[in-house]
């Protein structure tokens, strides 16, 4: 008869919620559309401003350089700059971004450097703007080529070898399995937004089977009925774990389709420095799966959680009040998990939501670190039955279900 | 436990024939502003089947949590009661499964249809599908409600809504009901069907409690009335047995007479 009830009134939701617009918008819609709309969106942007970036002929002003053409040469051959003179007032024109960098070159530069005095080239960027980096960065890399090509013909001129300057050569190399890279950037982002949604489903189910219930009046019916209170909080937890579930797992689906779609777009290879591979989003199924295990406890604990909380609560409206501040502690250690160096230890294994967000990131880039895989998971859910564990104790309570 | 078979162990009856029994039942509340409230205060009294039980008082006299208490929706403080012989502390689900409740508070699930509604409680009762099928299409008739049998309940008048909690509490068949003031602000036609419901359950044998503030109620329903105040009952007898005890006439006046010493006005 127990389990048959709890049966009984897991379908009896369940119709309901399916009957219920806000429940189905919560559930199907968000998670379905948010990353498309704003991951999609995102990312375009991104490799749009780097892409234009990267294209860019970047306006660079000259000052001075009159007696030193064959350093102005130099920048000129550079194909990415738009070699200038310098106008008055240059450094406003650097800050208002209407060039990208200003290259100041002292009075007798190039006759200095016949002589053999070394002089300063000063390049003024607009530090921490993208294209102002990328263009003074190109410069510089023209001016080195030039100061390379001296130092050439100088040791040429007294018949030594180019090789002197340069025993030995330094040569750096992306080996990062092009998951990986993307893995970084994005696992955190999907970590949060996976709890942000496991979170995000169960809130209106969760106040509506509750709190939604004392409001319509429905709770004084249902308890007349021979269900026990914990078979009828079962029921009802069991139809809020599904709601949570089902949006984390569509969050995941819609996630992996959009990065699927935008790799075949070619939108990423803008992203790539040129030689280096191209990040791969597309998340592999091991990935997904293991993912969608660690979403179990996790919809659990805020399942019973919410439940818990909503109980208390007369109306729709005071429920959401009390849940409002409960996204902020569900949010921040969610966004902490995104900073970068925040990894995994064995301390913040057992953090409750941190450890998820960090393992999920973890996950995503196809790493399985087994010991703090069953350590997570097994303290999630020890969380997780202790919220249950509360949730049905509060629904013993008469003073939580007939609060006046 | 077989559906049949429970619906036969609810005719069991205690040796005297009494069906509920309530014993020095109580009740105290914590209120922030009042602190200890006794809501119930050694409330003790008996009903028989194809009897009518009135509780007759004010608003806050304890007449709900009475009720509630009878229908293990409130466990009380101290005392117990017995609804066909089973304890509502000890086996509050059985004593669930015996009785119908109903009030203007017990309210409808809005998103499920009328038929889904009575189907739930069939099937919470542990009514297996034929059976339910049979006894829903049979309630569904004898209350002319097939009009609306699939339309959602938000959708449905006041009238429709009363039927469908009738239909509600009458699914299991039980041998007890329980009124919690089921006529509060209904108009009257609705008002009337519900207590021509009530003489119905009677009739039929049932074993009915209801309360009530409205005098007429009592005079056209009640075959014993209890008079509760500040969760003490005050006084008890047929309303032939009141009358003649007070030397009064109206049920009204009987009230007033009883209840004056004891009123205060709820704080």
């Amino acid at each position: 008869m127990s389990l048959r009830n709890i049966g009984i009134v897991y379908r009896k939701e369940l119709t309901e919620a399916l009957r219920d617009r806000r429940t189905l918008i919560t559930t199907f819609l968000v998670p379905l559309l948010m990353i498309p709309v704003l991951g999609t969106g995102f990312t375009s942007v991104m490799s749009a401003v780097i892409g234009s970036a990267k294209k860019e002929k970047a306006r660079v002003a000259v000052i001075g350089g009159g007696d030193s053409p064959a350093v102005v040469d130099a920048l000129k051959q550079n194909p990415k700059l738009n070699v200038l003179q310098a106008p008055g007032d240059w450094k406003n024109q650097v800050v208002e971004k209407k060039i990208r960098a200003a290259i100041e070159i002292p009075p007798h530069f190039q006759e200095n450097l016949a002589k053999g005095q070394a002089g300063t080239i000063k390049i003024n960027v607009y530090g921490g703007e993208l294209k102002s980096e990328m263009a003074a960065s190109n410069a510089e890399s023209a001016l080195k080529e030039y100061r390379d090509s001296i130092a050439t013909e100088r040791l040429a001129a007294n018949h030594l070898s180019a090789e002197l300057l340069k025993p030995f050569d330094v040569k750096r190399q992306n080996i990062a399995p092009p998951e990986k890279t993307a893995g970084a950037i994005l696992g955190g982002i999907i970590a949060y937004m996976l709890i942000l949604m496991c979170l995000q489903g169960a809130m209106h189910p969760a106040i509506d089977l509750t709190a939604g219930e004392k409001e319509r009046g429905t709770m004084e019916t249902i308890l007349s009925s021979p269900v026990s209170r914990t078979h009828l909080v079962l029921g009802k937890f069991l139809l809020v774990v599904t709601a949570s579930l089902i949006t984390a797992i569509l969050l995941l689906f819609s996630v992996s389709v959009s990065s699927t779609v935008l790799q075949k777009s070619g939108a990423l290879n803008q992203m790539a420095d040129d030689g280096e591979p191209v990040p791969q989003l597309a998340l592999k199924p091991a990935a997904i799966g293991s993912v969608v295990i660690m979403t179990v406890p996790l919809s659990v604990l805020f399942s019973a959680g919410l439940i818990t909380i909503a109980l208390f609560a007369k109306s729709h409206k005071e429920a959401q009040s009390y849940i409002a501040p409960l996204m902020f502690l569900v949010v921040i250690p969610a966004i902490a998990a995104m900073l970068p160096g925040v990894d995994l230890t064995p301390k913040l294994a057992i953090v409750p939501l941190l450890n998820v967000s960090l393992l999920c990131k973890e996950l995503v880039t196809g790493e399985y670190q087994w010991n703090y895989i069953i350590i997570i998971f097994a303290s999630t859910c020890v969380y997780a039955a202790g919220a249950l564990y509360l949730a049905v104790k509060m629904f013993q309570r008469e003073s939580v279900l007939f609060r006046s | 436990m077989l559906p049949g078979k429970s619906l036969q162990n609810a005719k069991t009856i205690d040796e005297d024939g009494t069906v509920i029994e309530a014993v020095n039942l109580r009740k105290t509340f914590q209120d922030k502003k009042r602190g200890e409230v006794k809501a119930v205060d050694d409330v003790s009294f008996v009903c028989r089947p194809g009897e009518i039980y009135g509780l007759l008082g004010a608003n806050g006299a304890g007449k709900t949590t009475t009720l509630r208490m009878l229908a293990t929706i409130l466990e009380p403080t101290d005392g117990t009661a017995r609804l066909c012989g089973h304890d509502i502390v000890e086996h509050p689900e059985r004593v669930r499964q015996h009785c119908g409740f109903l009030s203007t508070a017990t309210a409808l699930y809005p998103r499920l249809t009328a038929y889904e509604m009575v189907e739930y409680f069939g099937q919470l009762n542990g009514l297996d599908s034929a059976t339910l099928k049979k006894r829903i299409d049979e309630i569904f008739e004898r209350l002319d409600m097939n009009g609306f049998r699939d339309r959602r309940c938000d959708k449905l008048s006041t009238g429709m809504k009363q039927k469908t909690s009738i239909a509600r509490t009458l699914v299991h068949d039980p041998p007890v009901m329980i009124f919690d003031e089921p006529t509060l602000g209904l108009d009257i036609m609705t008002a009337r069907a519900i207590i021509e419901f009530i003489r119905e359950c009677r009739d039929r044998g049932k074993t009915v409690i209801f309360s009530t503030h409205v005098m007429t109620e009592v005079e056209k329903l009640c075959d014993i009335v209890g008079i509760i105040q500040n969760g003490k009952l005050l006084a008890e007898g047929t309303i032939e047995q009141l009358r003649q005890r007070h030397g009064l006439n109206s049920m009204e006046e009987i009230f007033v007479k009883i209840v004056t010493p004891h009123y205060k006005e709820a704080v």
